[in-house]
Formats: structure tokens, C-alpha cells, sequence
């Protein structure tokens, strides 16, 4: 697949002027110079830049904010090369607005080792976007036995997940729980019970049965969620739920977290912005697991994304060929591609339409990801390492997948108008602006 | 008048007028099948592909005759004798059949939109003969004439649909036709068989049959699969034929006309017993008939409206 | 031609068909759908006012053996075809109202064909007005007459259209 070339410039020193910057961490909401020199943020003000003779970046009608983080990304690489690599994933994710990824392990050998691990972490090496690499939960994702997670983990896996499918058993799950606790780093849960999914391939409603496809029910996803949570509650330990589509969900969550379980969630951009209204016309850019739900369940992430019941937005960027994709709706894999869409989706439906403030989008985007994953923090002030967003919150722009980063092109959101787009990052010494 | 789409992918959404210029057409055609040389000129020089991805006897004898009776070529392939076993993607098998210049592609297909696949990369024309659970227009539209010839119209009718709903292709595109065409539709099955948000169509459910036999005046009774029961969708051929099956016994006590039709293969003493299926409410080889007049319809229909000049009165005297 | 001229031609057509065939003896009248089929059935009338045998009589449709079905913009609708006693060894006679092109005639003599092999076949028409494309010609022409290709003749029939009258539609 043809794409851009990727010219990230690198840099020892850099003024960015005329930029807001916005970290409601450090209280900071103003117009200001900001210089960074040697990978840290060296001074902040209205006079920051002066006599600065280096690079200059004018900021004029950019938005400049702590670093945002997808926590649920898949790359392909190692096994699907021609799909994504670690490589063309991060650049994607700089072009998008995100500075840091943590990638999915379900890759062809799967990330279930020290080696597998290292081998993402050599690939990333030096990349603009940081990549961490999430192991499985548990060895070649069968569910059976569970990797060696200590290892892991200090190699630097940042969480385990079988994502891409559930832990079946939930014996499994619960020792993965409590062992994962001994390394700090949390389980994330692709929560669905196959048996109720029974080979489905959209949500099961009214629309599934006119359209003759098998439906994957609520229940399916709202068993699990509740199984997944109470077996973290029973063991005292930390769950995440990745890409929750239901309303039941939102609510279990809700509910567990009033009870003080150590439960966090994320929701995906497709699941706050589409319905299984798209499904219609068989467009296999509509098929993604969990399934396109309904707009009660869409209000119901909002909501919940709003009171702070669903933690983080993450995209489940998930690239398949055109060959694979371009398909009938049964047989085309699950999955879209989100790293290059998502900033500009969640503030054309999220900022504008009032439905999260910009302080709300850094806390689902920045501070939450970071919390859940055990990142540092990344903050707007002098001495802080640099780790910066770029936003253009009210630039018009049209979704156009010909121009991604990406190697894949499956996403439901070409020609899309959107307004307000993620303008690029700057990470250490290296930054990418968008043109 | 025309059909909106150069396509017919299924009939939700076809209007009443739609659906009645099919039917009128097909009526117009059926008296050449009993001629003594059964076959017009009309489709000379178009190519029509026949591709069945599913096992079919019945439809794919009853598309390909209507397709000689208008005297197209055709050409017909059918999943064993393809190169679809070869691992070939529908995507190849659209490229060579474009380049092979078809007019008109007629497809059999075990996913649900696979016709609406095919539309989208074909300059052909798409009838949709099947495709997974989602509709089998043809037949609905050959049900529909079958019981506009016993019945005088379909309009006011009470049309009973009984058995596994939920994989029937069958039963969707007669919900959706009958109820353009102004029937009143009710479905009647096991609860396991019945699909989810089924009460958001224009439907009503019986309860039971007993509730679908005094209700109604016509039933279309769907074929019941094997391998549902291996897939634990019901218990029991045995409890299914005791509270679904169209038996001497249930149908004897009937104080009214009924009219049965099936869309076949029939497992008889199944869903229906023998003595039903060939017995005096049974329409079922008035329906076979019709397959082949409904389907030159619809070729018909979707084979012209290529050109430009526009008909007159007399458009060649 | 007004409804009287229409009269006298289609009796004097009558004359001419029953003298040509030296009565009704075998004869079968087809009418071609739409007009065809009225002038058809006046004949018919005609005729039994004369003879006193009753003659047979169908209709035909010929829009399925259309020569340029391929480049209309409709499909059109198909009429009614009822031939309703075998043509085999019959003498046909074929009955329209406008002769022009002969692509019309071509079509219902391949659509007769299929239904049997008629003796033979004879065409009588109300106006025969030129211009044509293939080798045909009317055994019995009511009025010849000279129009231009683009002209139109437009035959109207009290049971088709409300009256009787021939207007020629200079373009």
C-alpha cells in the first residue's frame, strides 16, 4: 500500500511559540513560548523563546497538551508485515497525536516471552512513538498456562492481555489476576463468552435479523464484564476491560467501581461515533469485536465516559490487508484502524458537541492511559520531560484513508468531515507536525 | 414503469407497484411454457452466470430454464465443479466474470450479502438466488404468484410462516413482500428458531400453531434442518413434528380453506406429512411452475433499460 | 380518415381477404397488439355478416420478439398473447394497423412460427405509410400514404382511444 514518507525532525533545541498550552494537571491554560532543549522542557513563558537562536515552531492556533497514549493497539509485526509494523504503527500513532502506544500481543509468534518482548522493544527503539509492548496473558493465548509474567514485565511488557480473544476459563483469568499483581502491571480482559458470541459477526438486534447475518448479543460481552470484574473483586486484584460497546457494561463498571473494585475501562472511538446502522450495505469496515451497538449503548459510553466510569478512550487499531478485508461481511476478519482518526473523531463528536470538555479529553487520552498502564506522567512545566500533543481543535478536515501512515486502509471513517485534528508530537528530541 | 434497482438483491424495501409489475410480468410470461415451442427470442445475445456456492437442485434448474425459455446463454457453475474450491476469492471469480462481459449474474451464496458483494463490483446486473440467512427473493416473488393465481390477490390475505425463522432466508423476503403487497404476515416456530427483535417487523407471533391454523388462511411451511438439532436449537425431530408439524390430524378438524405452500426440499413426515404436502390445500408444484415464470420476470425486467430510446406507442411500426 | 372512412376501408379489406381466399375456409385472423387486435375484430364482425361460418381469431404481442429490446430505455410491458386454436396448415392473416418500418411484421411472423407452421400467412393493415426497412410487404393496404421518416401516423380507435380517426403528424 503506497503511503507518506515519515519525516519526523530531530532537533536539540526547539521554541515552539504563539501555542496554547493546556495541562489541567499543572494548572496551566495560556498562551505561551516553550522551549525544549535536550529532550526536557527548559522554560515555559511569554519571553521563553527570546534570543533563542535554534529551530522555531510556530504554534499559532495550536493546542499543546501532555502527551496522549493509545493503550490498545495491534501491530502486525512480527507475521503481518505487510499490514502493520511496529514501525509504520508508530508513525501512524505520531501522525494521530499520540506519543506513546502500548501494542497488543497478538502477533504471529505471539509476545509471550523475554525475547518476544525485547523484540518489540528493539523495534520501537528510537522510534518518535514510544511502543510498549503488552504480553499475553497466557502462553500462544491458548488460556492454559500463564506466561512468565515477572519476566516479562521487566523486560518491559507494561500489562498482559489475550486480547483478540477471552480468557475461556475463569480459573485462569483468576490466577492471572492475582499473579500479575506480584508485577504491578494490570490484565486487561478481552471480556466475551464465546459460547453466547456462537460465530457472530454483528450485534444481534432487530438489524442482524433483517440482514440475515448472526448476531454477537449484549449478554455475550456483559457476561463476561461481570464474571471478569468479580473475580478481580474476589481476589482483590486489578482488572482492566478493554473496548466496552454496551450500556450493561458501563453500568457493571459503574457498579463495581462504587463498591471500590480495582476495575478500569476503556471504550473505542467506532463505538462512541457508529452504530450497527452501518452494517447495513454489508461494509466489512463495520465489522469489529466487540460489534457496533445500538444508540442507547453509544449514549451510554458517552455518559460513562463523561462520569468517569470508563477510564480511557483507545483506538483497537486493528490493520487487515484489503485482500482480507475486501470481502463478504462473514468471512472478512474483525477489526478497524484508529491510530490516524481517533484524536480528530473524539473532538469532532466529543469537544464540539460538548459532550467532554478539553480538560476531559487529556484525562481520557493522557492522564487516565498513563494511570492504568503505570507510565509516568507527562507534564507542561519546566524540568518535565518532553511529552507533548499537538491539537488543532477547530481545523475542518475530511477523513481520507489514501493518506495514512498506516499500511492498512480499513476504516469506516473515510470521507468523513471532521473538525478539530491532532496537528502531530514531540517526544524528547524528535517532533513530526502535521503539514 | 421499471424496477428501481438494476439489481434484485431482496424485497425489503421494494414497493408494493414493485412487486405487482413482477408479478404481472411473470403471469404475461407462463403461458410460453406451455407452448409447443416453449421459448422466446427476447434475451438473444445476453449472457447470464449462474453461480451456486450452496448445494441447490431446484432454484438453479429453475434459473437456468427460465434463462433458456428467453433464450440468454448461460453458463453455470456450482461449487464442486469450480474453481471456488481451489481457494478462489468471490473477488477473483467477480474479475474473470467481468472480464468475461456477463450481463447478468444470478448467485447462490452461505453468506448473507454476498449478491450486495457482488453489486458492488460488477457492472452486471445481481439477482440474489439465496444468500445465507437473509433473502431469497425469487422464491417469495414465485410464493406471492402462487397465491395471487389460487387465491385472486394477496392483499387482506393472513399469511402464517412456521418453523426456523431465524435461519430462514425464506421467511424474510416474504415478510418483507407479502407486507408491501398488503398480506398480513405471523410467525410461528420455536422460540429458539425465532430470531432476536423479530417483533420490529411487521409481524405477529402465534404463540403456538393451534393459535397460527385458526388465525390463519395460508401457511408457508419452512423446511427444518438437521443439523439444528445437532447444534442443540431444539430438542427433538419428534417433539418438533408434535408441536410444529403440519399433520393429517391438525389440518382434519379445519372447518376452512387453507392453502400450504413449502419452499422444498420438503423432509416429509418432518415438518408436513405426506398426505398434506400432496393433498388438496398443498399449491407446492404450482409453486415450482412459477419458479421458472417469476425468474424470467425478473430477468426480463433487469435485462432491459440499457438503451436510450424511449418507448412509444409504437416504438418499431 | 374519419370513423366512416375507417368503416368503408376496413369492409372493402373484408371483401378483398375473403375474395383472395375465396371465402373463410381455413382462415385465421391474428391481430397485433395494441389496434391491431380492435381492427382485427371488426373484420371479424365483418366477415360473419357475410359468410355465416364463424372465423378463428388471436391475438398477438410481439414486444418479447422485438429486435431492439436491447436498446430501449424500459423494459416495456408485456401484453397479452392468445392464440387460441393451432395455426398448423392455416392460413393466417395478420392484421395491424400501421404498416411502416416491417420490423413489427418480421417479429409477429417469428412469434407465429413458434406457435405452428401456418399454410401461409397474409397481412392486411389500415395504412401503409412507407419507409421500409425490410423486405415486406401487405397482401391488403386500406390506404397508402406518403409521409416523411419522421412523421408520425397515429390510428385512433373508438375502443382504444374514445374515437375513429387517422391523423398523419407532420414533424
Amino acid at each position: 500500500m503506497a503511503r507518506p514518507d515519515f519525516k519526523p525532525v530531530r532537533a536539540e533545541a526547539v521554541c515552539l511559540t504563539g501555542a496554547r498550552l493546556l495541562d489541567p494537571a499543572s494548572k496551566l491554560d495560556a498562551s505561551a513560548d516553550l522551549l525544549v532543549a535536550e529532550g526536557r522542557i527548559a522554560k515555559i513563558g511569554a519571553a521563553a523563546g527570546e534570543g533563542f537562536e535554534g529551530l522555531r515552531i510556530d504554534g499559532a492556533g495550536l493546542t499543546v497538551v501532555p502527551g496522549f497514549v493509545d493503550l490498545h493497539a495491534h501491530l502486525r509485526e512480527p507475521g503481518r508485515e505487510d499490514e502493520e509494523t511496529i514501525r509504520s504503527g508508530a508513525e501512524a500513532a505520531a501522525a494521530g497525536g499520540f506519543t506513546e502506544i502500548a501494542c497488543m500481543p497478538n502477533t504471529n509468534p505471539p509476545v509471550d516471552d523475554r525475547p518476544s518482548v525485547e523484540f518489540v522493544r528493539g523495534r520501537a527503539a528510537g522510534l518518535l512513538t514510544d511502543v510498549h509492548p503488552i504480553a499475553a496473558i497466557t502462553k500462544g493465548q491458548r488460556g492454559e498456562e500463564l506466561v512468565e509474567m515477572a519476566d516479562c514485565a521487566e523486560a518491559g511488557a507494561v500489562a498482559f492481555s489475550d486480547d483478540g480473544r477471552p480468557v475461556e476459563k475463569a480459573s485462569v483469568l483468576r490466577r492471572a489476576v492475582e499473579y500479575a499483581g506480584m508485577t504491578g502491571r494490570p490484565v486487561i480482559s478481552h471480556s466475551e463468552d464465546l459460547s453466547l458470541s456462537d460465530g457472530g459477526v454483528m450485534h444481534e438486534g432487530v438489524r442482524s435479523t433483517r440482514l440475515g447475518l448472526r448476531g454477537i448479543p449484549s449478554i455475550s460481552e456483559e457476561i463476561a464484564v461481570d464474571r471478569d470484574i468479580r473475580i478481580a473483586e474476589y481476589v482483590r486484584g486489578r482488572i482492566h476491560i478493554a473496548h466496552v460497546s454496551t450500556a450493561g457494561s458501563v453500568r457493571l463498571i459503574r457498579e463495581a467501581k462504587a463498591r471500590g473494585v480495582a476495575v478500569t475501562a476503556e471504550t473505542c472511538p467506532h463505538y462512541l461515533t457508529l452504530t450497527d446502522e452501518a452494517v447495513q450495505g454489508y461494509d466489512p469496515n463495520a465489522k469489529m469485536n466487540p460489534p457496533l451497538r445500538t444508540a442507547e449503548d453509544r449514549a451510554a459510553l458517552w455518559e460513562g465516559l463523561k462520569d468517569g466510569t470508563i477510564d480511557a478512550v483507545s483506538t483497537d487499531h486493528a490493520p487487515h490487508s484489503a485482500e482480507e478485508k475486501d470481502v463478504e461481511f462473514d468471512a472478512a476478519p474483525f477489526g478497524v484502524i484508529g491510530l490516524e482518526t481517533a484524536v480528530g473523531l473524539l473532538l469532532t463528536h466529543g469537544v464540539h458537541k460538548r459532550r467532554l470538555t478539553l480538560r476531559e479529553l487529556v484525562l481520557v487520552f493522557s492522564v487516565l492511559p498513563r494511570r492504568i498502564l503505570g507510565l509516568p506522567e507527562a507534564r507542561i512545566r519546566e524540568g518535565a520531560d518532553a511529552n507533548l500533543t499537538f491539537l488543532r481543535p477547530d481545523a475542518a478536515w475530511t477523513v481520507n484513508r489514501d493518506g495514512f501512515f498506516s499500511r492498512s486502509r480499513n476504516t469506516p471513517f473515510h470521507g468523513w468531515a471532521l473538525k478539530g485534528a491532532a496537528a502531530g508530537v514531540l517526544r524528547g528530541d524528535q517532533f513530526y507536525l502535521a503539514p | 414503469m421499471q424496477l428501481k434497482s438494476r439489481h434484485l438483491l431482496g424485497l425489503e424495501g421494494m414497493t408494493a407497484e414493485e412487486i405487482n409489475l413482477i408479478l404481472d410480468t411473470a403471469a404475461s410470461l407462463k403461458p410460453i411454457l406451455d407452448r409447443p415451442i416453449p421459448k422466446v427470442p427476447t434475451l438473444r445475445g445476453k449472457t447470464v452466470a449462474n453461480l451456486f456456492y450452496e448445494p441447490s437442485t431446484r432454484t438453479r434448474f429453475s434459473f437456468e430454464l427460465a434463462e433458456k425459455r428467453l433464450s440468454a446463454d448461460s453458463v453455470s457453475f456450482s461449487q464442486s465443479g469450480s474453481s471456488v474450491s481451489k481457494g478462489e476469492t468471490l473477488k477473483d471469480t467477480v474479475r474473470n466474470l467481468q472480464a468475461m462481459k456477463i450481463d447478468t449474474v444470478v448467485i447462490r451464496h452461505g453468506a448473507s450479502g454476498a449478491p450486495h458483494f457482488l453489486a458492488g463490483c460488477l457492472d452486471a446486473s445481481v439477482v440474489n438466488a439465496g444468500d445465507g440467512t437473509h433473502e431469497h427473493p425469487t422464491q417469495a416473488l414465485l410464493d406471492m404468484m402462487t397465491l395471487r393465481e389460487k387465491l385472486g390477490k394477496i392483499k387482506g390475505l393472513k399469511v402464517a410462516i412456521v418453523g426456523d425463522i431465524l435461519h430462514s432466508r425464506v421467511a424474510r423476503s416474504n415478510i418483507h413482500g407479502l407486507s408491501a403487497a398488503g398480506a398480513s404476515v405471523g410467525l410461528c416456530g420455536p422460540a429458539t428458531l425465532m430470531p432476536v427483535g423479530v417483533s420490529d417487523l411487521p409481524v405477529r407471533l402465534y404463540r403456538n400453531l393451534g393459535e397460527a391454523l385458526e388465525d390463519a388462511d395460508v401457511f408457508i411451511v419452512l423446511r427444518i434442518q438437521m443439523e439444528r438439532q445437532k447444534r442443540g436449537m431444539f430438542p427433538s425431530l419428534r417433539e418438533y413434528r408434535s408441536l410444529f408439524g403440519m399433520t393429517v390430524e391438525r389440518l382434519e378438524p379445519l372447518k376452512k380453506e387453507i392453502t400450504i405452500l413449502h419452499p422444498g426440499p420438503i423432509n416429509r413426515g418432518v415438518e408436513i406429512d405426506d398426505a398434506v404436502a400432496d393433498g388438496r390445500h398443498s399449491v407446492i408444484l404450482d409453486q415450482v411452475t412459477n419458479g421458472v415464470a417469476v425468474r424470467m420476470a425478473v430477468l426480463y425486467l433487469l435485462s432491459g433499460g440499457r438503451g436510450k430510446i424511449e418507448m412509444e406507442d409504437h416504438g418499431q411500426a | 380518415m374519419d370513423g366512416q372512412g375507417i368503416a368503408r376501408t376496413l369492409k372493402r379489406l373484408t371483401h378483398e381477404i375473403l375474395e383472395r381466399n375465396a371465402g373463410c375456409e381455413g382462415l385465421v385472423l391474428v391481430g397485433i397488439r395494441n389496434r391491431g387486435d380492435v381492427l382485427a375484430r371488426r373484420i371479424l364482425k365483418a366477415m360473419a355478416s357475410i359468410e355465416s361460418r364463424e372465423v378463428p381469431y388471436g391475438v398477438l404481442d410481439i414486444t418479447l420478439y422485438r429486435d431492439d429490446f436491447q436498446r430501449l430505455a424500459d423494459s416495456p410491458v408485456i401484453g397479452e398473447t392468445d392464440i387460441p386454436i393451432d395455426i398448423t396448415d392455416r392460413k393466417v392473416v395478420l392484421v395491424d394497423d400501421v404498416l411502416f418500418t416491417g420490423r413489427t411484421i418480421r417479429a409477429a411472423m417469428d412469434a407465429l412460427m413458434d406457435f405452428g407452421r401456418p399454410s401461409s400467412i397474409q397481412l392486411a393493415v389500415l395504412i401503409d405509410r412507407g419507409h421500409r426497412e425490410l423486405p415486406i410487404h401487405a397482401d391488403f393496404v386500406g390506404q397508402t400514404v406518403s409521409t416523411s421518416k419522421s412523421d408520425g401516423v397515429q390510428v385512433r380507435l373508438e375502443e382504444t382511444d374514445g374515437e375513429d380517426s387517422v391523423v398523419l403528424v407532420v414533424s
